[in-house]
């Protein structure tokens, strides 16, 4: 019995190597199943133990009070700093939303080769600019002339939106099919109208879901806040020339205070923010399923 | 003879043409059925409707380019106002080509460029003061694969009509033209339902009349049935004869009883010595099938080809 060429009277149980062969085929399942398997109990584990140490916070008043000046152990809540993400993220999404959608029409629509590939490049070099140099760059060069202000932060975070909202955006752009801007140009419309009218309603899901994601990513980020939103605004305000509140720095300044009390108050602030980003990436999902489903992308 | 085998219309006036008494010539009304060598009255009135019929589009030893491959060359034919013409021929004989030549599709291709000359209504297609979006506008074009809007059935007629400034009785217009591409009786009653629901006949017919909503002067049908069922296409066709009525047809199929049973004028394109796409032979549609002038024809016709 030869492994080379099979013999006909062998019964059909594995011959040869065959045996080995499908040894390290399981090793290999195993491994990846392992992989993913790990990947899913680290989140697991991180939810469960921020919802363990958080749920006991929730309450209305930690949602919608605020902590008092400088008495980090004392009885309050998150509601300033919840206001502040929001309008911090606000901002950012104002300037990025615009920037990046553009961009990616540039780039799926207009740019030749050459500038789509440098482009493509420098928004990749972009998304993984570490977030303190976005930072302390808007810090350096404008939050020094304005001051430390929620306007200051908003356009450190904008730099941390515009690659992901270019780069999803331009991946859902591209997906329309190119016959769609075939029958708009056969019908004697000009590009930039077919480009409003066809393009991006059919690529629109696919844009919402990249800013939701952008949102959620930019309500965590703290780094960029960091230099250009002072750490210790914790008054509702929601004027967008002074400092405000913003959940990441909350936990920060929580964290750092050491008071129990003040620790478990950042265990129910980062369960918010947990939950909050959570159900933002779901959403966007499901928005893009259903979205793509009824423009028959 | 002013119509050549090729399609090349030799220089000849009005008046020379209405002297000779050309059987080609006589032929070329689809009416005449009487074969006599001179000139009666019959003969005569079938002659003025020739002459007279307004050449739409002329090609001039058209040629095409995309890089340094050339796709297709010595292309001269006429097309004539209210007909619908065939181009039919084998895969890759450039007849899409040259269609999508006529409302400028092919600009956006990187490295086309077209020789020779296609006049439209006289004017150059491709002179420089052409625009092109002003071209589609007046040449329409219905595409291989339907590709509704993904937007309501109303929007999807109607959108370019807003935007082309047609916005009085957008109502009226969209019915105008549903009932033009025979659709109305079946969606009427979901002109706000999407598009995508409809099926792949009705989403072509919905192509059509998105295409004629605007008015255009031609409407360029690129294998329009080619992905449709044969109750679907049968559909279609009977639009084409209705529609050549109002516009100029052009259709390309890959379907010889398709061109026999819908064009007056059919254009054999194929693959010359040295495998460039170009037109073979240009001739009425009942004689080009019944009795083809090139070897080339005729073998495409009946099977041989290649």
């Amino acid at each position: 019995m030869s492994a080379i060429t099979p013999d006909p009277a062998h019964s059909l149980t594995p011959s040869g190597n065959l045996v080995r062969r499908q040894l390290i085929n399981r090793v290999f399942l195993a491994a990846t199943v392992g992989a993913a398997g790990l990947a899913v109990l680290v989140l697991f584990i991180l939810v469960y133990y921020v919802a363990k140490h958080g749920l006991g916070q929730l309450s209305f008043s930690f949602l919608f009070s605020q902590l008092p000046a400088d008495a980090p152990n004392a009885p309050g809540g998150i509601g300033p700093a919840l206001l502040g993400t929001v309008e911090l993220v606000l901002i950012a999404t104002v300037i990025a939303l615009p920037v990046g959608v553009l961009l990616a029409i540039y780039l799926s629509e207009f740019a030749g080769p050459r500038a789509n590939s440098l482009l493509r490049t420098l928004l990749d070099l972009m998304a993984g600019l570490p977030t303190i140099i976005a930072g302390i760059f808007v810090a350096g060069l404008i939050a020094r002339r304005i001051g430390e202000s929620a306007f200051a932060g908003g356009i450190a975070l904008s730099i941390v939106e515009v690659p992901l909202i270019a780069r999803a955006s331009l991946e859902s752009i591209s997906r329309v099919p190119s016959t769609l801007r075939e029958a708009a140009d056969a019908l004697g419309i000009a590009r930039w109208r077919s480009i409003v009218g066809v393009v991006l309603p059919t690529a629109s899901s696919g844009i919402v879901t990249a800013t939701i994601l952008a949102v959620a990513r930019a309500a965590g980020e703290t780094a960029p806040v960091l230099f250009t939103c002072d750490l210790f605004a914790q008054n509702f305000s929601v004027d967008p020339r002074h400092s405000i509140a913003s959940v990441p720095l909350e936990i920060f300044n929580l964290m750092e205070s050491g008071y129990p009390s003040a620790v478990d108050k950042a265990w129910g602030a980062a369960l918010v923010l947990m939950i909050v980003i959570l159900a933002m990436n779901i959403s966007a999902r499901v928005w893009l399923r259903r979205g793509e489903r009824k423009r028959g992308l | 003879m002013s119509v050549t085998g090729d399609g090349t219309l030799t220089e000849t006036t009005t008046a020379t043409q209405a002297e000779v008494a050309s059987p080609r010539l006589r032929l070329t009304d689809p009416k005449s059925e009487v074969a006599i060598a001179g000139p009666s009255a019959e003969t005569i009135a079938a002659r003025g409707t020739e002459t007279e019929r307004e050449v739409v589009f002329r090609a001039r030893e058209v040629s095409v380019n995309y890089g340094e491959k050339r796709a297709i060359e010595h292309v001269s034919m006429d097309i004539h106002r209210n007909y619908a013409t065939a181009l039919i021929g084998p895969s890759g004989c450039g007849k899409s080509t040259f269609l999508r030549c006529m409302n400028r599709m092919n600009d956006s291709i990187v490295g086309f460029r077209l020789g020779g000359e296609l006049l439209y209504h006289g004017h150059d297609l491709y002179d420089l003061r052409a625009n092109r979006v002003e071209v589609r506008r007046r040449i329409g074009m219905v595409f291989q694969k339907p590709n509704p809007f993904p937007k309501s059935i109303y929007d999807n007629i109607a959108w370019a009509a807003r935007n082309l400034g047609m916005r009085d009785n957008l109502d009226e217009r969209v019915e105008r033209a549903l009932r033009g591409a025979a659709l109305w009786e079946e969606v009427k009653d979901r002109l706000k339902s999407s598009a995508l629901g409809l099926s792949g006949g009705q989403q072509q017919r919905l192509c059509i009349a998105r295409a004629i909503a605007i008015e255009p002067d031609v409407l360029l049908l690129d294998e329009p049935a080619s992905a449709l069922d044969p109750i679907a296409t049968a559909s279609i066709e009977e639009l084409i004869h209705e529609l050549k009525l109002r516009y100029t047809i052009v259709i390309v199929t890959h379907n010889m009883q398709q061109a026999m049973r819908v064009a007056d004028k059919t254009a054999f394109f194929s693959l010359d010595e040295t495998r460039i796409g170009t037109l073979i032979e240009y001739d009425d549609t009942d004689k080009l099938f019944s009795r083809p002038t090139d070897g080339r024809t005729r073998d495409y016709i009946t099977g041989q080809f290649g």
